[in-house]
């Protein structure tokens, strides 16, 4: 039954399907690597630290192990043809993630991150493996499209709710558990987002008045364009009231680059840019949070030279710099120089201290497989929404990593996000999962169903 | 829609190379840039991440290290801080660095790239090289006796071995410990607030730092620039000298502190110190000769390091004659450093040529290889050779008969000189007392060391202070603790 279920050809198809290889066992082969680098790095901090392993190393190694042979288990018995690299990046990241938070939380012996963060992490190879058994079919979301944006919008909307932390409204605190609701709320409107225009894609491609009389330029109708931008309007708006920039960012551009792919129409791309550069410059104007963090990103040694000491990205870019091209080693560096947010949003700095120049290639190169790997997915696949879907995801990882790693290396100005899966948090760790969850579901339909030819 | 997708994934693709070409900018190329930042607590993290070099004094370290496990790991202890404190200086978290610890603290620190093994070895290993160590040339027991000897009074010793210009003792009091510096916590802050709100000023090196008028002691420069200028050719000629002398040009009339001064021979008026005859004296000279003697013992040099800088002494060269006749016996604007006065009477027991005086004998890595001696130094010939044996004549009667008696030193030829500064407004505040001398054991064939004493308020009635009663013994001291010491070479 199972086997059917994942053979099925679809009607019409001129070719009978061929299978691909599944290489699975390349996958526990390099899930074992992600394991082994993980606890490697781990006892790497015990010894440069205190000169000796860490108590917990066994235990880390075992449980990361345990955790990562369920997850590999799921995908071995529900998406056997999917993509073999995924599950070992998600591991890695996840991994290094640990590490590198153990290895801060020896900086503060008072705020320790690591067992919350270990937690999350379980909870969120949990929700993985949850739905790679349960969602059999990654169409079926399409039914849910709703659903989906109802939620999001739900979620997104809370926090307005409870008092803001760190000047950002982006945070649920229910009984000592804070939760960022955006976090989530990303998957479920990239969800709707691929639902919607899969569904609506050829009215926005081709219907619609001329903007100008002679410009190539059309609007697609309002019926149709009406829904998802006010869905996408609302979702900016609110993260502007909320302050929280990175995530508005990242709708933004994922909004954008969905729009793109399901219309091809370049004159979005215009016209987002041309929106992206006008509320940049009003937020930036009239919201003096923002006008701080653009005026940091300008002159990151301004605060220095007034003698009020380096900020937060000026440390930060300090402790790349102290990291050079191979890094001080792992526990050598003084990430402690760069304060509160060094777990969270600035945990790239500690990685580029410490791993240097090199350790943060291979970082982004992970990152860059994994988004590579959804979009191959997204190539391989012939439903519209399947597409989008995988598109968006990987767009989602893209983009975060892009806008939290040119913040902290002062490439655009800072907007405070987390790192997928390297960061400290538990809603994105939870989150991330959910993305890779996804992303095998659709490389297995994807290659399951291949029949040597790229869809049209 | 393939197309499309192809397009999105070469933009993904080209946000991510562009983190990775920002990270190279930032890591790679402006990575100097940020590490020099002073802001920038990675240097001071690095520095005091490992014990600093030493300070050595005859072998031994007057300088040490306490690990305190804090983000400045590393604070600085100081075995008898107040007595070599105008040496060492301090090395504070807090507050920079001063002295012996200033000029040397790339060698102590470890930064100094002559301490790597191999040109840019450090560069590729990242590790920093351990401290050097700085042997100066101190002599422990002249340290001790000259700062014993001031106990507690405000004043300064300078001594070196004028055949070289080692300094062998430099003592300034009241000293203070710099190890109150060390460290970054409050009490470093309370102790900095303290010493520099102390009205008796601790932390200044009176050695070297604080000029004084050098009262009588100057005659000595006079002297030889009357004899070298050949205004005096007999030692023991009488002299056309009026007592008292009425300053040239003014009304202002000279006195002595003795009586019996008129027209006494250079060898008399120098033995009790007369200020008619070295007033007249100088006025003869002119000048052109005074400046230029003056300034071939160091006098307005404003360039003497040792390796720490020397405040100039000064012989002010826009004068009249009665000014001039006033600052050859050391007042009106003629002002000298005790090391200053310290170099005139080596230059005296060298035959004349004065040697540049120098602390640091010379730099070792943490292994103890050596890095640096230092060398020989240029010497300036500040009278003929001739002078300075008429000159050690004239020393050595001050000790033996004169003013100086208190200086003698059994089995030893002591040269000296005292002098009584007075300063303040019309003369009122409480005279300096100075002494200054040479000393050459009987078994040795030349001076072995050269002294300056000053000596701020002596706990006496005023009409004691006096060089000789004051200043002279702590000379002895120093110098009998440098000839014992030397003996056995």
């Amino acid at each position: 039954m199972t086997k059917a279920g994942i053979t099925v050809v679809r009607a019409g198809s001129p070719a009978p399907a061929v299978r691909l290889p599944r290489r699975r066992g390349i996958e526990l082969a390099l899930i074992v690597v992600a394991v082994f680098l993980s606890v490697y790095g781990y006892c790497d901090v015990g010894l440069a630290k205190n000169g000796t392993v860490p108590p917990g190393a066994a235990g880390y190694g075992a449980g990361l192990g345990v955790l990562a042979l369920l997850a590999h288990l799921a995908v071995r018995l529900r998406a056997p043809y999917a993509d073999p690299l995924l599950l070992p990046i998600g591991v890695l990241l996840n991994g290094l993630g640990l590490v590198l938070i153990y290895r801060l939380d020896l900086e503060t012996p008072a705020d320790r991150a690591a067992p919350t963060q270990l937690v999350w992490s379980t909870l969120g190879v949990a929700l993985f493996i949850v739905v790679v058994l349960l969602l059999r079919d990654h169409r079926i979301l399409q039914r849910y499209s709703y659903v989906c944006v109802a939620a999001a919008l739900v979620l997104l909307t809370l926090p307005i709710l409870f008092p803001a932390v760190n000047g950002a409204r982006i945070w649920i605190r229910i009984a000592g558990f804070s939760i960022q609701p955006g976090e989530f709320a990303k998957v479920l409107l990239a969800v709707f987002f691929a639902a919607y225009l899969a569904a609506n894609r050829n009215a926005l491609a081709y219907a619609g008045r001329r903007v100008w009389r002679f410009t190539r330029m059309q609007l697609p109708t309002g019926r149709v364009l009406g829904p998802i931008v006010a869905v996408w309007l609302v979702s900016v708006g609110v993260l502007i009231l909320e302050r929280d920039l990175g995530t508005s960012l990242l709708f933004f551009g994922l909004f954008v680059v969905l729009l793109y792919v399901a219309t091809g129409r370049t004159g979005w791309i215009a016209v987002g840019l041309l929106l992206a550069t006008l509320g940049a410059v009003a937020v930036g104007r009239l919201e003096p949070h923002v006008h701080g963090r653009i005026e940091d990103w300008l002159h990151p040694i301004a605060s220095i030279e007034a003698g009020e000491g380096p900020n937060q990205l000026a440390q930060s870019l300090f402790a790349f710099a102290a990291g050079g091209i191979l890094g001080t080693g792992l526990g050598l560096g003084h990430s402690i120089l760069i304060g509160f947010a060094a777990k969270s949003d600035f945990i790239l700095a500690t990685a580029g201290e410490e791993l240097g120049l090199a350790g943060l290639a291979a970082i982004f190169i992970l990152y860059a497989l994994l988004v590579e790997r959804g979009y191959r997915a997204g190539l391989a696949l012939r439903d519209p929404f399947g597409r989008l879907l995988a598109v968006g995801l990987a767009s989602i990882v893209a983009l975060q990593v892009f806008v939290i790693a040119g913040g902290v290396t002062g490439l655009i100005p800072l907007t405070g996000m987390a790192m997928p899966f390297l960061a400290q948090g538990g809603s994105s760790v939870v989150t991330n999962w959910a993305i890779v969850a996804l992303l095998i579901r659709v490389s297995d339909s994807a290659r399951s169903q291949y029949d040597g030819q790229v869809a049209p | 829609m393939t197309r499309y997708i192809r397009h999105a994934a070469c933009f993904c693709a080209l946000l991510l190379v562009a983190l990775v070409v920002n990270a190279a900018r930032i890591q790679v190329f402006q990575a100097r840039s940020y590490d020099d930042n002073p802001a920038n607590r990675r240097t001071s993290i690095a520095r005091y991440g490992q014990p600093r070099g030493d300070i050595l004094v005859g072998g031994e370290p007057v300088t040490g290290s306490r690990d305190t496990r804090e983000q400045l790991r590393y604070e600085r202890t100081y075995v008898d801080g107040p007595l070599y404190a105008p040496v060492t200086g301090f090395a504070s978290q807090e507050y920079g660095t001063s002295l012996l610890e200033h000029t040397e603290d790339d060698l102590l620190s470890g930064t100094d790239p002559m301490l790597s093994p191999l040109p840019l070895w450090n560069d590729f290993t990242r590790s920093q090289n351990p401290g050097g160590d700085v042997e100066t040339t101190l002599n422990r027991a002249a340290q001790q006796a000259a700062y014993d000897g001031l106990g507690d009074r405000k004043g300064a010793v300078a001594a070196i071995e004028p055949s070289t210009g080692r300094i062998l003792a430099l003592v300034s009091t009241p000293s203070y410990d710099p190890e109150a510096l060390s460290g970054n916590d409050a009490a470093v802050g309370r102790s900095w607030a303290r010493l520099n709100r102390d009205a008796d000023k601790p932390m200044l090196n009176r050695a070297v730092r604080k000029t004084y008028p050098p009262g009588s002691t100057f005659k000595v420069v006079t002297a030889a620039a009357a004899l070298d200028a050949g205004v005096i050719k007999n030692l023991n000629a009488k002299t056309d000298s009026p007592d008292p002398y009425t300053l040239p040009g003014t009304r202002t009339r000279l006195t002595n502190e003795s009586d019996g001064c008129e027209d006494l021979s250079l060898r008399e008026a120098f033995k009790w110190s007369c200020n008619t005859v070295f007033a007249k004296l100088g006025a003869d000279v002119g000048v052109a000769d005074m400046t230029a003697t003056a300034q071939a013992f160091g006098f307005n040099d404003t360039d003497l390091r040792i390796p720490f800088p020397v405040a100039p002494s000064t012989f002010d060269t826009s004068v009249d004659r009665a000014q001039l006749a006033l600052s050859s016996i050391g007042q009106y604007n003629t002002r000298a450093t005790p090391l200053q006065m310290a170099m005139v009477a080596a230059a005296v027991a060298n035959g004349g040529q004065v040697r540049q005086p120098y602390l640091v004998e010379r730099t070792t890595r943490a292994s103890g290889v050596t890095l640096t001696t230092a060398g020989s130094r240029p010497a300036r010939q500040a009278m003929q050779p001739s002078t300075a044996a008429r000159m050690r004549k004239l020393m050595v009667e001050v000790v033996r008969k004169g003013t100086g008696r208190k200086a003698a030193i059994p089995g030893a030829t002591v040269g000296g000189k005292t002098g009584t500064a007075q300063h303040g407004l019309g003369n009122s505040g409480t005279p300096y007392a100075w002494f200054v001398s040479w000393a050459r054991g009987d078994r040795h064939m030349e001076a072995k060391v050269a002294v300056a004493v000053v000596v701020e308020d002596a706990e006496a009635d005023r009409g004691e202070i006096s060089g000789g009663g004051d200043a002279a013994p702590i000379a002895r001291a120093v110098m009998e603790a440098v000839l014992g010491s030397s003996g056995g070479r």
